[in-house]
């Protein structure tokens, strides 16, 4: 594997294999001197046209795991303000010896653009409303380890809610679930949902209260503010009174059950109750494991040689 | 191709009784001594050198450990690396006799590798490395304090050593 652009690239069989490698990882990670020499004398180029906290920071912990250098290119004080082109930016940065690139841009398909000017791997970490392959990765990986389903998701009732339309999480979240076997059902108001679901494998609700008992995970996503300007919904409040997790439906999940949010979140808003007081909540779980994921797509795409065995089978 | 058996199920139980009291006579008895197998192929003789050092002196357990050094290797890049099982060593190796274990010793890059990553489980007082087979061809200076058989190889042979025997092919 060269790339990591999109859960569509991978098989069912290679997400399993990521999974396991990323087993490794976490042993490495738990290990009193959590850094092995696996990609010594690589780099690492974090790309970030878009705001990130948890991403850039978990990509950058994951390479120096692994020995990897790091470079971050702050967008912000760059060039690209002095009218560089993305072409150009990459072509320079490249000519300076570069192993892999890891991408986060506002438009969709930017990742798989850039793939074209350079000879380095190109990780995307998020385009527009496309793809986050790792965030789906790392929640793979949260939710077999939680719920210790190390061979599939055959069975497992998953609930994505919230603003769908506009998350690349849920895109990639959807295929990879589904991929490995689990139900997924969206929930949200039809001002959130994509104009189709064609060729989407879910159910769709908008009776949240209806589902909770019977599921395994409710992934809660954020409610972009900025959708608000959008008059795509009326207000937070109505929104957190559909659809949040208040104390009440937190009531009514099965004791099982796990709760995920890809961050950062809204308390008040999608999550009303403290994830600390919830026992379900494996929010920071996600947070860590996203770490180990991220040193077993670095590790794959850099440390397996041409021959690696992940993602030659989609 | 031809395949020749040279040890038998019963030759590979006398080699792990014999190098079993070898590591209690060298060791003063087993006070301090852990087990590491190497994955994947020494995690089994880790396993069964730990069963016949019970039998031997039952009031002193010796844990049993087992290291994967796939992060660790030299060729990192250049060929494929699947690990094994993921690293589960249960014990505090500071201060302790580490015995690492493999089926074959062939060029020794496995074994600095696995000295490498012992490092960041702590500071072993001393590390001493048992192989049921030495195929010779090292290429670094490493050597096995106790070894199973020596066995003359040529280098495109492959060699495999489990507890039913070691066969060459």
């Amino acid at each position: 594997m060269k790339h990591l652009l999109s859960i569509e690239d991978l098989s069912a069989t290679d997400i399993h294999k990521m999974l396991e490698l990323t087993d490794h990882m976490a042993e490495v990670s738990s290990r009193p001197i959590p850094k092995v020499p696996a990609l010594r004398g690589k780099n690492v180029v974090s790309l970030f046209f878009e705001d990130s906290t948890r991403t850039r920071t978990s990509f950058d912990t994951a390479a120096k795991r692994l020995s990897a250098d790091t470079m971050n290119f702050a967008v912000s004080s760059s060039s690209v303000n002095k009218g560089e082109s993305l072409r150009d930016t990459i072509e320079t940065i490249t000519a300076m010896g570069v192993d892999a690139f890891v991408v986060r841009h506002k438009s969709s398909g930017a990742p798989q653009m850039i793939t074209r000017w350079t000879n380095a791997s190109i990780v995307n970490a998020g385009d527009g409303w496309h793809q986050h392959p790792t965030q789906a990765l790392l929640d793979c990986y949260t939710i077999r380890t939680g719920l210790n389903r190390r061979d599939s998701f055959e069975g497992l009732r998953i609930a994505i809610v919230g603003d769908i339309k506009h998350s690349r999480v849920a895109r990639s979240d959807v295929q990879a679930f589904t991929k490995l076997g689990a139900h997924v059902t969206l929930v949200a108001p039809p001002t959130l949902l994509p104009p189709s679901l064609e060729g989407w494998p879910v159910d769709v609700s908008h009776d949240l209260d209806a589902l909770l008992p019977d599921l395994d995970v409710l992934y809660l996503l954020r409610v972009q503010r900025e959708r608000m300007d959008d008059a795509l919904l009326p207000s937070l409040a109505e929104y957190s009174a559909l659809y949040g997790l208040t104390h009440a439906r937190a009531a009514r999940l099965a004791p099982h059950a796990l709760v995920m949010h890809p961050g950062p979140m809204n308390r008040g808003v999608e999550i009303v109750v403290d994830p600390a007081e919830l026992p379900g909540s494996v929010i920071l779980q996600q947070v860590t494991n996203g770490v180990a994921v991220r040193m077993a797509v670095l590790f794959t795409l850099l440390g397996s040689g041409s021959a690696s065995s992940i993602g030659e089978s989609a | 191709m031809a395949q020749r058996t040279v040890l038998s199920a019963d030759d590979i139980r006398r080699a792990l009784t014999r190098i079993a009291h070898e590591i209690v006579e060298r060791n003063h008895g087993l006070d301090g001594v852990v087990l590491v197998g190497l994955q994947r192929g020494g995690v089994w003789v880790a396993d069964a050198l730990g069963e016949v050092l019970h039998g031997i002196d039952p009031e002193h357990p010796v844990p049993v450990g087992s290291l994967d050094v796939s992060f660790h290797r030299d060729d990192v890049g250049i060929r494929p690396i699947v690990p094994g099982s993921v690293t589960d060593i249960p014990m505090s190796l500071d201060g302790a006799t580490v015995v690492l274990t493999d089926d074959v010793l062939f060029t020794g890059r496995t074994v600095r590798a696995a000295l490498e990553a012992l490092n960041e489980y702590g500071r072993p007082r001393a590390v001493q490395l048992a192989v049921i087979v030495d195929r010779g061809h090292r290429e670094l200076p490493i050597r096995p304090d106790y070894v199973g058989k020596n066995l003359p190889t040529s280098r495109d042979e492959n060699v495999s050593a489990t507890s039913e025997g070691v066969v060459i092919r």
